[in-house]
């Protein structure tokens, strides 16, 4: 937790990080709305060297039938990562991490989604996670939200999501792979820009109270960098050929 | 503001001020948030969003096409392209003397027919109730199934049914439009039946186009001079 010993240098004195990017510039982020047929919504996310995949299947009938709710729908979410996704092929059986950041996931999007408009249906999101490289959950978070949408699942906000960290005694945005190794912190954070609500926030690491006060604030304009590119994404698939009539 | 559309997605604030939230749209605080991908239209006291995408949610009274799945002893099931399924009580086919021991359901309806339904009943709590006792409903003996996205129906029906009747005229075809997306066209000549569904499958594709019934009447009459 404290950072490992490495001769990697993750901010020069310029500050500039391993990656050549500043302290507070995401890397270059492309989502793109639908894409899958038989889904009934999709999305598909490049966060830096993530690539994920997201399908959204429902509202439809629950199977088994005993998990179904009178008062509401459900929503579940499996997140699931390729054995190629990472560079010793992983099992592809569920791990512990990985129920573990489906379960996160899941919570993330409740606040934003109306299932209650659904009773006794369920909402599948399914996330494949082609290739990563540190921050998937937010990417894989970013990209459901949007998927959400696609399949028209009635939402009060899109979720965004982005991280942000602490390298080297410094708050940085949008931590990747190396920064997650070695770094001192790592804050994934789920935001709902337009109604001002955080629906995800977990800290690997330790912070002073003003770092950690630092953080959120940096992660918080990473979602919104974030939110307007999901905002974009939607608009290509949807309004193409005109804008506002 | 006046009765001006927007392209809205969910999160968008639509409007702020007093107006009473319509269709798809919450009220936060003083802002009018949409929760769906369409269009934003604002009236004299309320605002609502014409969605883009997502199920067939039914509601009391629409006309729906259904597919018969299976039947018990007492009632049909209905696929009706929606998350729930449409349940059809044999007394409705039957009338009221229907007795399960003497009548056989499959003599009327068999797993795969298709049949014209109006929404009887439906709430939160039980599958929607359907019936195929009134004009112009029950079982459908012939034409072809389109099936399109059931938030573009109201596309196809155009203004007034506008855009419904420029497809009936220009191709003499008969074409009975299920609400939840399943859209049922007969026609004398194949010709016209083709024509009629390249036509629907403009619309589905098309739907957001301004001025589109002008652009299906000029597909339709271009095609016919050829």
């Amino acid at each position: 937790m404290g950072g490992r010993e490495s001769t990697l240098v993750l901010l020069d004195e310029n500050g500039i990080r391993c990656d050549g990017r500043k302290i507070d510039e995401p890397r270059r982020i492309m989502i793109k709305a639908g894409g899958l047929k038989n889904a009934d919504g999709s999305a598909y996310i490049e966060f830096g060297d993530n690539k994920i995949l997201v399908g959204v299947y429902g509202p439809r009938d629950v199977h088994p039938k005993h998990m179904s709710d009178t008062d509401t729908g459900i929503l579940r979410v499996r997140y699931h990562m390729e054995p190629f996704s990472v560079g010793e092929r992983k099992n592809p059986a569920p791990s512990r991490r990985e129920i573990e950041i489906s379960k996160v996931i899941k919570e993330a999007l409740l606040p934003a989604v109306m299932l209650e408009k659904f009773p006794r249906t369920a909402v599948d999101v399914f996330i494949e996670v082609l290739q990563a490289d540190g921050g998937t959950r937010c990417a894989a978070l970013s990209a459901a939200s949007v998927a959400l949408a696609d399949a028209g699942i009635p939402m009060r906000d899109m979720v965004a999501a982005c991280a942000a960290g602490k390298v080297a005694d410094t708050v940085i945005l949008d931590v990747n792979n190396e920064e997650d190794q070695a770094g001192q912190a790592d804050m994934p954070i789920g935001y709902m820009p337009s109604l001002e609500k955080v629906t995800l926030l977990q800290l690997d690491g330790v912070l002073t109270p003003e770092e950690f006060k630092k953080c959120v604030e940096v992660g918080v304009e990473g979602c919104k960098i974030v939110y307007d590119l999901q905002k974009k994404a939607l608009n290509e698939k949807y309004f193409k050929n005109g804008g506002d009539q | 503001m006046d009765n001006k559309r927007k392209y809205v997605i969910p999160g968008d604030v639509v409007t702020t001020g007093p107006f009473r939230p319509e269709q798809n749209v919450v009220l936060e605080g003083n802002k009018i948030i949409s929760t769906t991908i369409g269009i934003s239209e604002i009236y004299d006291d309320s605002v609502k969003v014409i969605s883009l995408t997502g199920k067939y949610i039914p509601k009391i009274n629409d006309l729906v096409i259904g597919k018969v799945i299976s039947h018990t002893s007492l009632s049909w099931e209905l696929d009706i392209n929606s998350c729930y399924v449409g349940f059809l009580p044999a007394q409705d086919v039957f009338g009221r003397d229907f007795s399960a021991h003497a009548d056989e359901l499959t003599s009327k309806l068999k797993a795969g027919d298709l049949v014209a339904a109006r929404i009887a009943n439906f709430d939160r709590t039980r599958d929607p109730l359907v019936t195929i006792a009134d004009r112009d409903l029950g079982k459908i003996d012939s034409g072809d199934l389109i099936k399109i996205s059931p938030s573009k129906v109201p596309r196809l029906i155009g203004k007034r049914g506008t855009m419904i009747q420029t497809i009936e005229t220009a191709t003499e075809a008969v074409i009975t439009i299920g609400q939840n997306g399943w859209v049922v066209v007969s026609c004398e000549s194949p010709e016209g039946l083709l024509k009629a569904k390249k036509a629907i499958q403009m619309v589905n594709e098309q739907a957001h186009v301004a001025n589109l019934t002008d652009q299906v009447k000029e597909m339709l009459e271009s095609k016919g001079e050829s």
